[in-house]
């Protein structure tokens, strides 16, 4: 991944990330010599003025009015120098330029999906040309997420019945990390995507070859993987490993047993909590149900080669 | 003096063991006890709970638990650490017990009242904590719709017990402005009060005025809920954003109602240790009233990704800094009283200290947070844990610690071992900082709140978080263990071990029953005018502590 920190924040791959830098450190430095001198302060009277003896009483201190005036107007002198700047940096990152490439994100219980001009979508990997302003056009299915994506410090909200949107230009060919920041439920920390910067050529060629038709079960196999099933399914047990399951009998939390035709998986992918199986809770979310029938037939395709 | 000898062994403690004379008390002293173990015990789960989500944190994957558990767990934390711990601890533990005796009162105005709040308070816990009986609590402190509406019927147990809770600090807010108001002793006037009444005062405002707020919006959860009109779920036409406004206009003020009392605390420890007039008296006194009103004004802070319009980020950002400057402004003051003061490094002046500083970085990294550019960076990452631990532990927690420790004498007529206090007060600190400030860290590069599993890179910061959190339990632990063993073992506490100057340490001694002071004290002075009373300290003690209070506490004329 491109995510290198070599100090407080990862490596700036964004057009406006480094201004972000040069104000988070010129707040950060000032804070911190403000800081430390206040605390020599503190150490320096404490020793200089620690108890001698017992019956010590110290005389009274005349509060200085210089003094006094000075830090109150030093620090709203340097506050209104932030504040305006912050002002500034925020501005930019909100007006996303007029001619950036618009691309659909969609947040769900626990992945990301994103659609493409072309008609061509995508999930949990998502593909920019480099030196492109790219605005993100965004919406939830469920609860609450956030998309967030630390290389190019941006970060917003995704709320269902809503568009809310992000602009970046990333500036150097590589893969970033995308993260959910708004808790969202169970496998809100394994919601993550992959930005993947290309060049111009990359990103065209990449965008036709999602076009041709994989065999279904090769398709299912890239779906199982990036809509997260592999997380409940494989890498953990919060549900059923599905090796084998295709043709097996299983049992129902009501006690009954079905056997696991294609209609039943198909049912379990498309409305999860219509037949539970026995020792498993409703963890699986139902935001599988809109997939397109080509993807939900490549899922069972793969589900049956298990 | 009037008191015989007879009579001062009998105290509010000892004039009646039975635990009926306990729970129908209307002494705000025993009533502040009660709160005392009260909040202890949630703070214990609370942070029994904590050292269990860092302990899952330790490695990427799972460690000791599982997703659900791990959410549930560290909702459950927030919800105990906020809700049934730092809100009451201050206000209500001290405040019930100091501000009447630093007013020279004989009880709060409103004894009776004052033990039915600590009885709502209870009953806000338990139906809160039955939630785990029916279901799971999830959604985190901030039960954000809508997914706080999906988690079931349990969060409706949170969320009434919730607002049961709130009526509670309604009702003890209430009861202290009036008893500031009305209560104060002969001479006691405005500018002589203690600043840890100012503060008290300042909360009891904020929360009367915010809290209502919290008890609307779980009533809208609840209507929505069983009535199904749309107010906060977008799947039935409600606006999630609405919730998030409803939620910050009282949380962001109960902030306020978290660390205004540890202002108090701070500048009565500040003065009493280093014999010295707090430093800018007056401006600490009046801006924690002012924070207690601006607070109201920057709830939107919380709120810059939300989707909120540009121009209420805008003007929330900038009033977040009004209130920022008079904050910056009474650390200065703190320090500058220690110049040309006689400091004592008892362990309460320990935790006044640690909290400048802990309290500092937490002030600093809040203005940082509230820069507009790159809060939209460090929004729900661990930089924002961070930020908010060094203000509420290290803030409100750390203060706490240090007027457990200043009243603690009073409270139980014991001294606790200052050896071990000294020894646990560094424990706490080092591990305070351990804990956190590696969160700083990870969450700047990206690290996100909330998250059970993580990326290999943020592994090492995690792992230092850990141990941290180790050390610092180890403290904590310390001081529970040696504050217990105190009231078998401890020393018996002198009247005025310190050379405090407020009533509560001049005036009576032992805390006699059934009144406060056994006669209506005359204040003729400020409360930390050390230097109109020399003569007292002039047999001051070995320890520090000052024989002949009455002396010179008396009216000089
Ligand atoms: C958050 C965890 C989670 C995710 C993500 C998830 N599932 Fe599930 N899944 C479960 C659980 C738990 C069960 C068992 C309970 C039930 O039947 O609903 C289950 C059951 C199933 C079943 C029925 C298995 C049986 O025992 O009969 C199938 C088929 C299935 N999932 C397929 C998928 C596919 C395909 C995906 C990705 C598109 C997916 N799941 C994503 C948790 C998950
Ligand atoms: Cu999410």
């Amino acid at each position: 991944m491109g995510d290198q920190s070599t100090g407080w924040l990862p490596d700036p791959m964004s057009t406006f990330a480094g201004e972000v830098d040069t104000l988070f450190y010129f707040t950060l430095y000032v804070s911190t010599i403000i800081f430390v001198a206040v605390m020599a302060a503190m150490v320096y009277f404490g020793i200089r003025y620690r108890r001698r003896s017992e019956t010590e009483v110290p005389e009274f201190v005349r509060e200085s009015r210089i003094l006094e005036t000075t830090w109150v107007v030093v620090p709203t002198i340097l506050v209104m120098i932030v504040f305006t700047w912050g002002f500034k940096v925020f501005v930019d990152l909100q007006t996303a330029p007029p001619d950036s490439y618009e691309i659909t994100v969609r947040g769900a219980q626990w992945f990301w999906e994103f659609q493409y001009d072309t008609g061509v979508t995508s999930a949990n990997e998502l593909y920019v040309p480099v030196n492109r302003p790219i605005k993100l056009r965004m919406t939830g299915s469920d609860v609450l997420h956030s998309f967030f994506i630390p290389a190019f410090r941006v970060k917003m909200d995704v709320i269902p019945n809503r568009y809310t949107s992000v602009w970046f230009e990333a500036i150097e060919i590589g893969t970033y990390q995308v993260f959910c920041t708004e808790y969202c439920g169970t496998n809100h920390s394994a919601m993550l995507a992959t930005v993947h910067v290309v060049s111009q050529e990359d990103f065209d060629a990449w965008m036709v070859a999602q076009d041709q038709d994989l065999p279904p079960a090769e398709l299912g196999e890239r779906l199982f993987r990036q809509y997260t099933c592999v997380v409940c399914h494989v890498d953990t047990s919060v549900g059923p490993n599905l090796a084998g399951i295709f043709g097996s009998e299983r049992e129902l939390t009501d006690g009954s047993t079905v056997i696991a035709d294609e209609d039943y998986l198909l049912e379990s992918i498309v409305n999860p909590s219509a037949k539970v199986s026995s020792g498993y809770g409703l963890q699986m979310p139902a935001t599988f149900g809109t997939m397109s029938q080509k993807q939900l037939d490549g899922l069972i395709a793969y589900i049956k080669t298990l | 003096m009037s008191a015989t000898a007879q009579d001062a062994s009998i105290n509010f403690l000892n004039y009646d063991k039975s635990l009926k004379s306990w729970l129908f008390t209307k002494d705000h002293k025993r009533i502040g006890l009660m709160y005392l173990v009260a909040v202890s015990i949630a703070f214990l789960a609370g942070g029994i709970l904590a050292l269990l989500v860092r302990l899952e944190l330790l490695g990427p994957g799972e460690t000791i638990m599982g997703p659900d558990q791990y959410n549930q767990s560290f909702t459950l934390h927030a919800v105990l650490m906020v809700f049934a711990f730092i809100i009451p601890a201050v206000p209500a533990v001290f405040g019930n017990f100091v501000l009447p005796l630093q007013l020279g009162a004989k009880d709060v105005a409103f004894p009776k009242l004052n033990l039915a709040s600590f009885y709502i308070y209870l009953i806000g816990v338990v139906i809160a904590m039955s939630a785990l009986l029916v279901g799971r609590i999830d959604g985190g402190w901030t039960f954000y719709a809508p997914y706080s509406e999906r988690v079931g019927d349990s969060i409706l147990y949170v969320t009434t017990g919730v607002f049961v809770m709130g009526f509670s600090s309604i009702l003890t807010g209430l009861n202290f402005i009036v008893t500031v108001h009305k209560m104060r002793a002969p001479g006691l006037t405005w500018n002589r009060l203690p600043l840890f009444v100012w503060s008290i005062y300042a909360t009891a405002i904020v929360q009367v005025l915010a809290t209502p707020v919290i008890g609307i919006t779980m009533v809208l959860l609840f209507l929505e809920r069983f009535l199904s009109i749309g107010i906060f779920d977008p799947a039935l036409g409600g606006d999630p954003v609405l919730f998030q406004h409803f939620f910050w206009f009282y949380s962001h003020p109960a902030v306020y109602i978290m660390i205004l009392p540890a202002f108090g605390i701070v500048s009565d420890l500040i003065g009493t240790f280093s014999r010295h007039r707090v430093s800018g008296y007056l401006f600490v006194a009046l801006s924690s009233v002012a924070i207690a009103f601006l607070g109201f004004l920057v709830w939107g802070h919380h709120m810059f990704v939300s989707g909120q319009s540009a121009t209420s980020s805008i003007v929330f950002s900038l009033l977040t800094y009004l209130i920022g400057i008079p904050t910056g402004v009474k650390v200065l003051n703190w320090v500058t009283t220690l110049y040309k003061g006689s400091i004592s490094y008892k362990t309460p002046m320990l935790y006044a200290l640690m909290f400048l500083f802990t309290f500092s970085i937490g002030g600093f990294t809040g203005v940082m947070v509230g820069v507009l550019g790159i809060d939209i960076h460090l929004h729900d990452t661990y930089f924002v844990v961070a930020h908010f631990h060094y203000v509420m532990m290290g803030g409100s927690v750390i203060a706490g610690l240090g007027a457990l420790h200043y009243w603690w004498p009073k409270m139980t007529g014991r001294m606790y071992n200052e050896r071990l206090g000294k020894i646990a007060a560094t424990l706490v600190f080092f591990g305070f900082n351990l804990t956190f400030f590696p969160q700083f860290i990870m969450g700047s590069r990206g690290m996100p709140r909330r998250y059970y599993d993580y990326l290999p890179e943020f592994q090492q910061m995690h792992q230092l978080s850990t141990y941290g959190s180790w050390v610092l339990g180890v403290g904590l632990f310390m001081i529970l263990g040696y504050l217990l063993m105190s009231l078998k073992t401890g020393k018996k506490a002198p009247s005025n071990p310190w050379g405090a100057l407020t009533l509560e340490w001049t005036h009576t001694t032992p805390l006699p029953h059934p009144h406060n002071f056994t006669q209506t004290p005359v204040v003729v002075r400020g409360p930390y005018d050390y230097h109109l009373v020399p003569e007292m300290f002039e047999n001051a003690a070995e320890d520090g502590s000052v024989k002949s209070v009455h002396d010179v506490s008396q009216p000089a004329s």
